[in-house]
């Protein structure tokens, strides 16, 4: 399996974020996307994403599942974490294993992973920063899906949780899957390296 | 179906627990219905002869105002974004959300509905005819209301903006949804003629809501 | 030329550039042969003088609702083949449209007046046009909520394509709303059997309207291009200043 963009050109608002931006990552390998404030990283990942629209260039995904999308086939962990505070912890998780569909993990063995086995039936609204990241870290184990697409993944994590999220994306790695993370903190894993921003 | 059936679940869930705007609706309804004798005087005669414009417009300001977070508040909290990425068609997402959404705050309108009857003097025939006709009138109205709940996912600003967009879209279904009440109450009209165009309303709307909100919300992303 | 050249702004500019002073030159001097066969036509025998609004109102109601329809091609270019000025043309249509349908409702009540002895009458032609002017309003408001322009543009194409699908229902339900409340309709306007005294200067009118609004959204298209250059060039400055 194989993603790659071509040629990308990103216009928001008028504004040119960035142009002619090229990448690959195939399976097992990890890209981690760098530069400073507005060189478009999170742009890239919503462009991968199919959240915002190319205004030049291509995303493909080759070696998928034929009948399904790239963006079906990839998990977003964005800035915010698509949790609903009214629900529980377990319910929460259930929804996105529901909705999302396809190639689902065991719940309770996930949550184990991130740490949360312990209050599955609270609701989300008691967690903290952390703990909702983890719960979100969470979806991507419920439900598998080859490409990860993260943005800033550790950034309310604290040294524990960023070690055992290392670990998690080691694993899923070695199970073939590609990851593309926009990160001004090291992931603690080996990652090519995506610079944007170069222009002035 | 699966995916759908989930969706409608959490949203009904969310509407009903602590913070969910469900039943905020239904107390709108019965304060501006309460209001209006204030307004026109308690004669029953009168609140009688209006009582079913009354109900009417009080449904239709009630299911249109709880629509303002449909969208929102899955955009705010990134949800909206892996709604998209999904697997189920946008548009079925799209219709789910907003039956969910009739199901917790419009649903409880038309239950509302034989209480405030017997407060505006309404006898059981025109009862249940306002019932029947908000039973049918009320899903046009989420329907149409989406589309203004999804714009405002594209304009970052919903309340007043959206219900001058929204509002008069929905003239139709008041014409007939106050139409076919009257007609069972006093005649002359047979009630079945606009009681029929009614449903027809509903059913156009269900088809131009779900397209043009997901088509909103795919070009309002960023 | 094709619609391919005029997708360029820059050469949109200059084309409209050349042709603008003609279209407002021919504009102009059908409307003084429209406006002078009009104060020439005959009073009619019921109406007297005041049938004469029909010649400013029937012509405005006309554009009220073909002012919508080009946006609502506009909007289809903006949604579907992506036409670089589509948003633009779109845009300057709103307040225009806005105007003509303001207008069309104000001789609807003065005509009214005479007849109906006030100025409204819940009549189902003037509340149709009524509901029209306020979705061109809610058009309007709905382009100034929102800064970036592209945004806004997709948003105000959905609206106006719902619209655009929800006006002939609207047209029917208040016109069967009407007959329910208040069969008798006393304004009959335009229609076949009108005298030919009144039908050419009528025509004319009609067609010098028509070119006036095309003029007035050629011209407004061209500031509206403008401004957006003026603000691109304002957000460069921005960006270089931080950088």
């Amino acid at each position: 399996m194989r993603l790659s963009g071509r040629q990308i050109d990103c216009v928001r608002g008028g504004r040119e974020v960035f142009s002619g931006l090229d990448f690959a990552a195939a399976s097992g390998q990890a890209l981690a996307v760098v530069g400073p404030n507005g060189s478009g990283k999170t742009s890239l990942l919503r462009l991968i994403a199919g959240l915002l629209a190319p205004a030049g260039g291509s995303v493909v995904l080759e070696g998928g599942a034929d009948e399904l999308t790239l963006p079906e086939q990839a998990h977003y962990l964005g800035h915010r974490d698509a949790l609903k505070p009214a629900l529980s912890i377990l319910e929460n998780l259930i929804f996105w294993r529901d909705f999302l569909g396809g190639d689902a993990g065991d719940l309770r063995d996930s949550l184990a992973r991130v740490g949360l086995s312990h209050a599955t039936h609270l609701p989300a609204a008691y967690l903290s920063a952390g703990q909702r990241r983890r719960l979100s870290i969470g979806r991507l184990l419920a439900v598998r899906r080859p490409v990860w697409l993260l943005d800033e993944p550790t950034s309310a994590l604290d040294a524990a949780g960023q070690d055992l999220f290392a670990a998690l994306m080691r694993d899923h790695l070695s199970g073939g899957g590609i990851i593309i993370a926009a990160t001004h903190a090291p992931l603690g894993i080996e990652a090519m390296e995506l610079r944007m921003g170069g222009k002035a | 179906m699966t995916a759908l059936a989930a969706l409608i679940r959490r949203d009904i869930k969310i509407a009903l627990r602590v913070g969910g705007g469900a039943l905020v609706g239904v107390l709108f309804f019965l304060t501006v219905t309460v209001l209006m004798p204030f307004a026109l005087g308690p004669d029953l005669a009168l609140l009688t002869r209006l009582g079913p414009a009354i109900l009417w417009l009080g449904a239709l300001l009630a299911s249109l105002l709880t629509l303002d977070r449909l969208f929102t508040a899955d955009h705010e909290d990134g949800s909206l974004d892996l709604i998209v990425m999904g697997r189920t068609p946008l548009e079925l997402a799209c219709a789910a959300k907003a039956l969910a959404h009739w199901l917790a705050a419009g649903l409880p309108l038309i239950i509302a509905t034989p209480a405030l009857g017997l407060m505006l003097n309404l006898d059981t025939t025109a009862t249940s005819a306002v019932a029947l006709t908000l039973l049918v009138g009320t899903p046009a109205l989420t329907f149409i209301g989406m589309i203004g709940a999804a714009l405002a996912v594209t304009l970052h600003r919903g309340g007043l903006l959206l219900a001058v967009l929204v509002l008069p879209l929905s003239i139709p279904v008041l014409i007939f949804g106050v139409a076919a009440s009257q007609a069972a109450i006093s005649g002359p009209l047979a009630f079945g003629t606009p009681f029929s165009i009614l449903c027809a309303i509903s059913l156009v709307s269900f088809v131009i809501g779900p397209f043009a909100a997901a088509a909103s919300l795919r070009h309002g992303l960023d | 030329m094709t619609l391919i050249d005029l997708a360029n702004p820059t050469k949109f500019l200059s084309l409209t550039g050349r042709i603008l002073p003609w279209l407002a030159a021919a504009t102009a001097i059908l409307l003084v042969i429209g406006f002078y066969q009009a104060a020439m036509a005959p009073d009619d025998y019921q109406q007297g003088a005041t049938v004469k609004i029909m010649f400013i109102h029937v012509p405005n109601a006309w554009l009220s609702m073909f002012v919508w329809g080009v946006m609502s091609l506009a909007a289809l270019g903006t949604l579907v083949w992506r036409h670089p000025l589509a948003d633009v043309a779109a845009k300057a249509a709103a307040p225009i449209g806005a105007a003509f349908t303001f207008l069309a409702l104000v001789t609807g009540s003065l005509w009214g007046r005479p007849m109906w002895g006030t100025y409204w009458q819940w009549d189902a032609r003037l509340t149709s046009v009524l509901i029209l002017f306020l979705m061109y309003l809610g058009l309007i408001a709905l382009w100034r909520a929102v800064d970036d322009p592209s945004r806004a543009a997709r948003a105000a194409a959905i609206l106006t394509l719902v619209g655009a699908l929800n006006l002939p229902i609207i047209k029917f339900s208040v016109d069967w709303w009407n007959t329910l409340h208040q069969p008798a309709s006393v304004l009959r306007m335009g229609g076949p059997t009108l005298d030919r005294a009144f039908l050419i200067p009528l025509l004319v009118m009609a067609i010098g309207f028509s070119l006036l609004f095309v003029t007035l959204h050629l011209a407004a298209m061209r500031n509206e291009i403008l401004r957006r250059r003026v603000r691109s060039l304002q957000i460069m400055q921005a960006s270089q200043q931080a950088a």
